[in-house]
């Protein structure tokens, strides 16, 4: 704990990007989520922290419906992306992901070359209109994730075939490739070494630039070091939402007090 | 490690009172004894089953290796005009009229000019001699003389085949034991067959027509082959890929990747496993029931056959399949829709193609059973069918009747000559090559594919 930095950051309001309300969510007779409301900030990094269990990444996973995946879950209230419930029923889920991207806790990249990966989602959704263009994409996509100098000579080789830190920022590149406006990352770095880590840390910040990212961690450290928002749940409720130097130096509810200094969790 | 190998180094007493760790105890001891045990059984069931197995492999080369021999015999035979082509015109017509009857005086008389020519004494009769040649000998002269007329009238060099008599006699199976009461073949003709080998006009050699020729009628034994049985076996292999792969694959893709989880699905999947585990000879009176005497399809077709076996194998790849579609990480499943691919095209684009392997190796070994299957056809005349011609083109492969691999060899071990008994075991060699071939397809596939993820 002694080596958390907290760094004093300009947050400056930005527009609200996604808001839920009074959301729940069942796991057949598991209470996961229990009436959760948050406002989460355009072009702002968002972090979800507790203890484990407590139903992060099943919120996040609200917010681009990969629940809908789940047979047993259901999903209730309301959750809004600039201004539209996203469980409208006109909405269709597909639509939804290449709006939302996702990054996942084990990177998961496709058995395919690295230049496929990134290339698959700008193809299904008919982004490029002929091959310059998609390299182009691939490009950009892979130096916003800050990995295109280590895989620009080896594009064709297997993305499987690249280390932990390296097969994550793939990830990443993949998901803005499609150029999306969220982006959800669910404990991306817990699978990589403290250097991998590292740079993907940074990447997040640099991301922020362009998106809003929302990130799920159980470091509490890395929630420190890349969010200007903390979001606190314990149990499936949201504890404490606030900017993130306020959360770590001056929580307002005890729970949070206990599990930041180590108590629970 | 350097300074601790004395064990009674001054100042060190033993701190546990368990003994010392250089004397096994009892228990270890009889936990040592229990596991040397279970490795000698393993060991030895190991050796009885590989035993076995080479038995099995020795048996079925000495008995089957003889059938893609044959004996063959070289003549000269005079192509004579006034028995072949009285008017002298080379009348396709006419030169039909001409039955293997008229042929086989020409047979005859070319047995006593080379026995003559050769110096060979013997008290047979011509028409003994000529016995020693396959009964399709006049009707192998006849076949070229209506395919080049040309050639009446002239000496031509033909190689027949030997009667399986002979054969067996140069392959040891006939002995002038053995003959004491064959009316087919007599001593004389045995020793008529010892100088016609030294003269080196009867001789062994590999058996191509074994391979591709059609099975003939119990009287000629030599000219019998696998050839067209196994064009049989291929179209009903064609029937089962092209039916069971896709809707195996489309079942399974639906029932694991698309349908929801409640009890229908329950009982189908209990079903499908079922399935598996019926006996084939069921699959095959239903096969008899519906597409026999239902939809009227033929009898003994490969398609029918096809049909019935494509229900058979279903239920292998559907299961194969859904255990490789299983066996993709929901981790790419995850990864597809998370870059807002649909259901289908996560399935189609990676889940599948990660799936084909295992779904290839499952297929292949669906195919090989069904390929070995032999009681299915029973019911639906696919046995005891003597197929005498290959088929011509896809559709009469389909629909005119024909045997199978399996059928044909089962044929072969039923009829009553030894002769037949050898092509049975010969049969048996091609057969397992075949299946030996798929398997280790689908064992290099499953090792060369195995999860690359
Ligand atoms: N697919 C699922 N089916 C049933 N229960 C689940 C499923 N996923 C998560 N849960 C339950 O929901 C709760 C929250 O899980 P999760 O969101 O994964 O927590 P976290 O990410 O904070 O560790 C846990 O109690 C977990 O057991
Ligand atoms: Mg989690």
């Amino acid at each position: 704990m002694n080596d958390m930095r907290i760094l004093e950051r300009d947050v400056e309001t930005n527009a609200i990007k996604i808001a839920a309300k009074g959301v729940q969510v069942f796991y057949g007779d598991t209470h996961a989520i229990k009436d959760v409301d948050v406002d989460i900030q355009d072009k702002t990094v968002t972090a979800f922290i507790g203890p484990s269990g407590c139903g992060k990444s099943t919120f996040l996973r609200c917010i681009n419906r990969m629940n809908d995946t789940i047979d047993v879950a259901r999903v209730q209230g309301d959750i809004r992306i600039d201004g539209e419930d996203i469980y409208d029923r006109k909405v269709d889920p597909v639509q939804l992901r290449a709006k939302v991207g996702m990054v996942f806790q084990k990177p998961n990249p496709f058995p395919k070359s690295i230049y496929d990966n990134v290339a698959y989602g700008p193809r299904i959704h008919g982004l490029a209109r002929n091959k310059s263009e998609l390299d182009d994409i691939v490009e950009r996509a892979l130096r916003n994730a800050a990995i295109w100098n280590e895989v620009k000579d080896r594009l064709n080789a297997p993305g499987t075939g690249l280390s932990g830190g390296q097969q994550q920022r793939l990830c990443i590149a993949r998901a803005v490739a499609t150029e999306p406006e969220v982006l959800l990352m669910d404990e991306p770095c817990s699978a990589l070494d403290p250097i991998a880590t590292a740079q993907v840390e940074e990447l997040i910040d640099e991301l922020r630039q362009n998106y809003s990212v929302v990130i799920v961690t159980h470091s509490m450290q890395q929630a420190a070091r890349v969010s200007q928002k903390t979001a606190f749940f314990h149990l499936g409720s949201l504890v404490e939402y606030g900017e993130t130097g306020q959360i770590f130096t001056n929580p307002e509810d005890p729970r949070t007090e206990s599990y930041i200094t180590g108590r629970i969790g | 490690m350097t300074d601790a190998t004395t064990p009674s180094a001054p100042g060190i007493t033993p701190v546990s009172g368990k003994g010392s760790l250089l004397v096994q105890d009892a228990r270890t001891r009889k936990r040592n004894a229990a596991e040397a045990r279970f490795k000698a059984y393993g060991i030895a069931a190991i050796t009885v089953g590989m035993l076995m197995l080479l038995i099995l492999v020795f048996n079925i080369l000495t008995r089957g290796v003889g059938a893609f021999q044959q004996t063959f015999v070289t003549l000269e035979v005079q192509l004579l005009e006034e028995k072949l082509d009285k008017k002298g015109n080379r009348n396709i017509e006419d030169l039909k009229k001409v039955s293997t009857f008229g042929y086989a005086p020409l047979l005859r008389g070319a047995f006593e000019t080379e026995i003559a020519r050769m110096g060979i004494e013997t008290d047979l009769k011509p028409k003994a001699m000529a016995g020693l040649l396959s009964a399709g000998a006049p009707a192998q002269l006849r076949n070229l003389v209506l395919s080049d007329p040309d050639v009446i009238g002239t000496v031509q060099q033909f190689e027949f085949l030997a009667s399986s008599r002979v054969d067996g006699y140069l392959k040891g199976r006939v002995s002038r034991d053995s003959i004491a009461n064959d009316k087919n073949i007599s001593a004389e003709q045995l020793d008529l067959v010892d100088h016609l080998v030294t003269a080196g006009a009867i001789k062994k050699r590999f058996n191509l027509d074994f391979i591709t020729g059609a099975d003939s009628s119990d009287a000629r034994p030599e000219a019998a082959g696998m050839g067209v049985s196994m064009l049989g076996s291929f179209f009903m292999m064609l029937v089962v890929l092209v039916l069971a792969l896709p809707i195996g694959v489309a079942a399974s893709i639906y029932l694991e990747e698309f349908a929801p989880k409640n009890w229908l699905t329950d009982i189908i999947e209990v079903n499908i496993s079922n399935l598996a585990a019926v006996p084939s000879i069921v699959f095959g009176i239903l096969g008899l029931a519906v597409f026999i005497n239902y939809m009227h399809l033929p009898t003994s077709a490969p398609l029918v056959g096809g049909l019935v076996l494509t229900l058979m194998t279903l239920p292998t790849i559907i299961i194969s399949t859904r255990a490789s579609l299983k066996a993709v990480p929901p981790s790419i499943r995850d990864a597809a829709l998370g870059v807002g691919a649909s259901k289908m095209q996560s399935v189609f684009h990676h889940v599948l193609p990660l799936a084909a392997p295992g779904i290839l190796t499952g297929t292949i070994i669906g195919l090989a059973q069904a390929l070995g299957e032999t009681a299915p056809l029973l019911l639906i005349g696919m046995v005891g069918f003597i197929a005498s011609n290959p088929p011509d083109s896809i559709a009469s492969g389909l629909l005119d009747p024909n045997s199978a691999m399996p059928a044909q060899i089962y044929e072969w071990a039923k009829r009553a000559d030894p002769a037949f008994y050898e092509r049975a075991w010969g049969g048996i060699i091609i057969l397992l090559l075949f299946l030996i071939t798929m398997n280790t397809i689908a064992v290099i596939l499953r090792r060369r594919f195995e999860r690359r993820w």
